[in-house]
């Protein structure tokens, strides 16, 4: 499983390769990669029935509990067919979508390595590996949404999926790492066999709460929604992928991979219906208002997800069958609602619904395609739709609480969603040929294929629902409730109260559907709300951030290098000052001290008088000697003190600063008067001040007691080990030869800086 | 720098101080020394010369330009580094060749590694002060 899992990175990065060798190929040899994969997992769901799941172990990091072990069970089986069944469709539409496309290998690179980020979600058995790679979905769904990047819109609504996800991301790191420390294991495996750690553990709301963020954030729920409508920005074949599929329904499998674990607790349920059900029905609403067809479909999919996130909120049997069967339901109808708007926008140019009509007339297979996703998302009889409506309903009827209000909810998220997808799958195609319609064309089989494709599925799932019953969603149902259940799954339920809603929900949503046509007015009406939405609020929140940090920026990085030292400065003496005077002895024991020689009182003269002459000086060059002067009498203490090696380098650095100085000072304007006396002053307090506590804190270093061991040793392995007597140098070339590599990298880097910001920045400025 | 004294002295400072700057680096494992140190002093007596004599003067001297001597240096340590692996030993083993020579003493991989440092110091010190000089 791990080359599975891992061959979409390959891909990937062999892209630039294959783009040289076979320009014209790779798009085929690119989608062969997703149903090499589907046949993979297909071939394995014979091992996943009943509550049987495959596991893979593969070492990465054992030493922190961290490895890439794979858990393939119903619920890991459901999500990988999607990605990579759907996925196919969506690498073979695309081939001819953005045929001709300059970055087509680009996007094909980040298509796969997608693919594979989100297998890994669904298959890792590890928290860590999993968050690793539910990061990795926010990247490379970054770079799908901001694809065209030259689009200024395209470009904010990729900064803001990554912003939202990855911070969702990282909040439910620390969920994990939480659970990790309560239960000692990063195992999913290992975490349901003793679910009950986590449940009594004092933090387990705190748990939730994390875990929650990253589960929002990522499937969109309010008020984290906003960043999907934006991510339409993306080429339609990545909202399909997606939107339909895969990466908003990472939380959804997030929440139901943890449902054995963390759920059935009054938090866990109560939590997830309520943000659920707002989530349903206030994106439900919304996706009326829009006339924008991705726009309508994106906000039918936040609805979608919210009723995802509310069955697993119910958390009955029902409840969780209903989640399961809608994962699969939705992401057949949904992606091809996603894949038809990309056709007719490739053929019309435009995607406002309300310019749209007569289109069967040009594209039959591709209506008929319109025609059944829009009634299985309806959930009309015979079709896969139906079946996860009626079960939903059977659900939320049979609560024991509340249960009247969540039908109310239900059933009116169920109009409002049956509406946006007759928009979507039906209203393009009815009446007359439109203006826009006009020059619409039959398109390439490669386009319409995928979509009718999908649209098989659903009926045929919808007719015979024993081909995926024991299968495929039993074993999904077992893996999110936790244990076996024995479920029936059929067409027909007799006549309930369940059916009579279901068919109050069909005459409703027409009647609705004919009775309220999408109009720019409408959305222009929602509009006026719109500073109250939470997007805005967030702008708010970040346009606040953003001039904060202006004002900081102009404050400290003035340009001024003499402030810059100022900062510093004070910075450092109020940080170690505050620690000299809070809690340290300062005290010095004169006996220790030994005599002053002659020559070191000679050498500390000298040195006094270079400062004075430093400070006092009104010529530049005078000062820079003298600065030099001192450095040249701490290298004669090096000597004193026996360390010659410092003494030589000191000496060669210090001529080095001394040139250097020159070479700058001497091309400087001449300035008369260097500065105030009034600055002066503020100069030599400040420099007094820090001067002081330096060397009270290099006094204070003699009370510490020297610790000897490390010089000893290396003091006594010099020669033995490293065959040299020259400790300095062996410890630098051999003991800690590999800091010196790095150093020497760092140094080649702090030159090729120099270079470049002599030669590349200053060279406009001379040509003037 | 036209002075006469300067310019003669750094005519015969160059040679010698360059001379003085491989001792130094060779001797660098037993007594005070090293590629670093080298590289310095180095560096220093092209600087030097390019002081007295001007930057195209030194320039010829040289021949290459000195950043060329930063990726040779790195590849000199490398080098130290991985060969090693030859003998199946860790990254950055010390290996030593049989009996130490005269002045230099054993000799090694920690030698080549010094030398590595020492065109480092010498291409990146040069480079800063050449590009400085050059452009201001």
């Amino acid at each position: 499983m791990i080359l599975a899992v891992l061959l979409g990175f390959i891909f990937a990065l062999l892209t630039p390769l294959w783009n040289r060798v076979f320009p014209k190929a790779f798009p085929f040899l690119f989608s062969a990669l997703p149903i090499l994969l589907f046949v993979f997992f297909a071939i394995k769901l014979e091992g996943i029935q009943g509550t049987n799941f495959i596991i893979e172990k593969n070492s990465w990091i054992p030493q922190l509990g961290i490895d890439l072990n794979f858990r393939l069970d119903g619920l890991s089986m459901l999500f990988s067919l999607m990605i990579t069944g759907i996925g196919a469709l969506v690498f073979v539409y695309t081939s001819y979508y953005l045929k001709g496309h300059i970055y087509l290998d680009r996007f094909y690179a980040y298509l796969s390595m997608f693919m594979a980020s989100m297998l890994g979600v669904v298959l890792s058995d590890n928290l860590i590996t999993l968050f690793i790679f539910w990061e990795l979905t926010s990247i490379s769904s970054f770079f799908l949404i901001g694809f065209n990047n030259e689009e200024k819109a395209s470009r904010k609504s990729a900064m803001t999926a990554l912003g939202i996800t990855g911070f969702g991301g990282l909040v439910m790191l620390a969920g994990f790492v939480w659970i990790g420390s309560i239960s000692g294991t990063y195992s999913l495996t290992e975490l349901m066999n003793q679910p009950e750690v986590l449940k009594i553990n004092p933090g387990y709301v705190w748990i939730l709460i994390l875990l929650f963020t990253g589960a929002f954030t990522k499937s969109a729920q309010f008020p984290f929604h906003f960043w999907l409508p934006g991510a339409m920005k993306a080429p339609t074949p990545v909202s399909t992928y997606l939107h339909s599929a895969t990466m908003v329904k990472a939380g959804i499998f997030l929440l139901a991979r943890f449902s054995p674990i963390l759920g059935n607790s009054l938090e866990w349920n109560w939590t997830l219906t309520i943000i659920g059900a707002i989530t349903m029905t206030y994106a439900a609403i919304h996706s009326l208002f829009r006339t924008d067809l991705k726009s309508i479909l994106a906000y039918s999919t936040i609805s979608a997800l919210g009723i995802l996130v509310f069955l697993i909120g119910l958390g009955t049997e029902d409840a969780l069958l209903g989640a399961g069967l809608f994962i699969l339901t939705h992401a057949l109808y949904k992606a091809a609602l996603f894949l038809i708007t990309g056709i007719i926008d490739h053929e019309t140019g435009t995607r406002e619904v309300f310019k749209l009509s007569g289109l069967q007339h040009k594209m039959m297979p591709v209506a008929i395609a319109g025609y059944i996703a829009a009634l299985s998302s309806a959930g009309v009889p015979f079709f896969l739709g139906f079946l996860s409506k009626e079960v939903m309903y059977e659900a939320v009827l049979n609560l024991p609480q509340a249960a009247a209000l969540l039908t109310f909810l239900a059933v009116l998220t169920k109009i409002f969603l049956l509406v946006a997808g007759f928009w979507a799958g039906i209203k393009p195609f009815r009446g007359s040929v439109s203006d826009a319609a006009e020059s619409a064309k039959m398109p390439s089989p490669r386009l319409w294929i995928p979509t009718t494709l999908l649209g098989f599925l659903s009926i045929a799932f919808g007719v015979f629902p024993g081909l995926v019953e024991k299968s495929l969603i039993l074993p999904v149902l077992n893996s999110i409730a936790g244990y076996e259940v024995d479920t029936y799954l059929a067409l027909w339920h007799g006549f309930n109260l369940v059916l009579l809603l279901s068919i109050l929900t069909l005459v409703l949503g027409t009647g609705l559907y004919f009775y309220w046509k999408p109009s720019p007015e409408k959305f222009q009406a929602t509009t006026r709300f719109s500073s109250l939405s939470p997007e805005h609020l967030l702008a708010v929140l970040g346009k606040g951030f953003q001039s904060f940090a202006e004002r900081w920026t102009a404050f400290f990085q003035n340009g001024y290098l003499r402030n810059y030292v100022i900062t510093i400065l004070i910075f450092l003496s109020v940080l170690i000052g505050y620690r000299l005077f809070s809690g340290v002895y300062i005290y010095l024991d004169w006996n220790q001290i030994s005599e002053i020689t002659p020559s070191e009182f000679i050498v500390v003269s000298l040195m006094v008088t270079s400062i004075f002459f430093v400070v006092l000086s009104r010529s530049r060059t005078a000062a820079i000697v003298a600065l030099g002067v001192i450095g040249f009498a701490n290298c004669l203490f090096f000597l004193y003190y026996s360390a010659p090696d410092l003494a030589m380098t000191q000496f060669s650095i210090d001529t080095l600063t001394v040139l250097l100085f020159m070479l700058v000072l001497f091309k400087l304007p001449l300035n008369k008067t260097f500065s105030s006396p009034k600055i002066r002053i503020r100069d030599a307090i400040i420099s007094l001040f820090f001067g002081t506590l330096i060397a009270i804190l290099a006094l204070e270093v003699f009370e510490e007691p020297s610790v000897r061991e490390v010089s000893d040793y290396y003091a006594d392995n010099a020669y033995i080990l490293a065959k040299g007597r020259n400790v300095v140098n062996v410890i630098l070339v051999d003991f800690r030869g590999f800091d010196t590599m790095v150093e020497t990298v760092v140094l080649v880097i702090a030159a090729i800086g120099v270079f470049s910001l002599m030669y590349l920045n200053l060279n406009p400025i001379k040509k003037d | 720098m036209k002075s006469i004294i300067f310019r003669t002295s750094s005519k015969y400072l160059l040679p010698i101080l360059l001379i003085f700057s491989v001792f130094i680096l060779l001797r660098g494992h037993y007594l005070p020394g090293g590629g670093f140190v080298g590289g310095l002093m180095a560096a220093l007596a092209f600087i030097l010369h390019s002081f007295a004599f001007g930057l195209k003067e030194t320039r010829n001297i040289i021949k290459v330009h000195p950043g060329f001597l930063m990726p040779l240096g790195l590849v000199f340590a490398l080098v130290a580094g991985l060969a090693p692996w030859i003998f199946q030993e860790p990254f950055m083993t010390g290996l030593w060749y049989g009996e130490p020579l005269r002045m230099i003493g054993m000799v090694g991989t920690a030698l080549i590694f010094d030398i590595g440092v020492y065109f480092v110091v010498i291409g990146s010190v040069l480079t800063v002060m050449f590009s400085i000089r050059e452009i201001i």
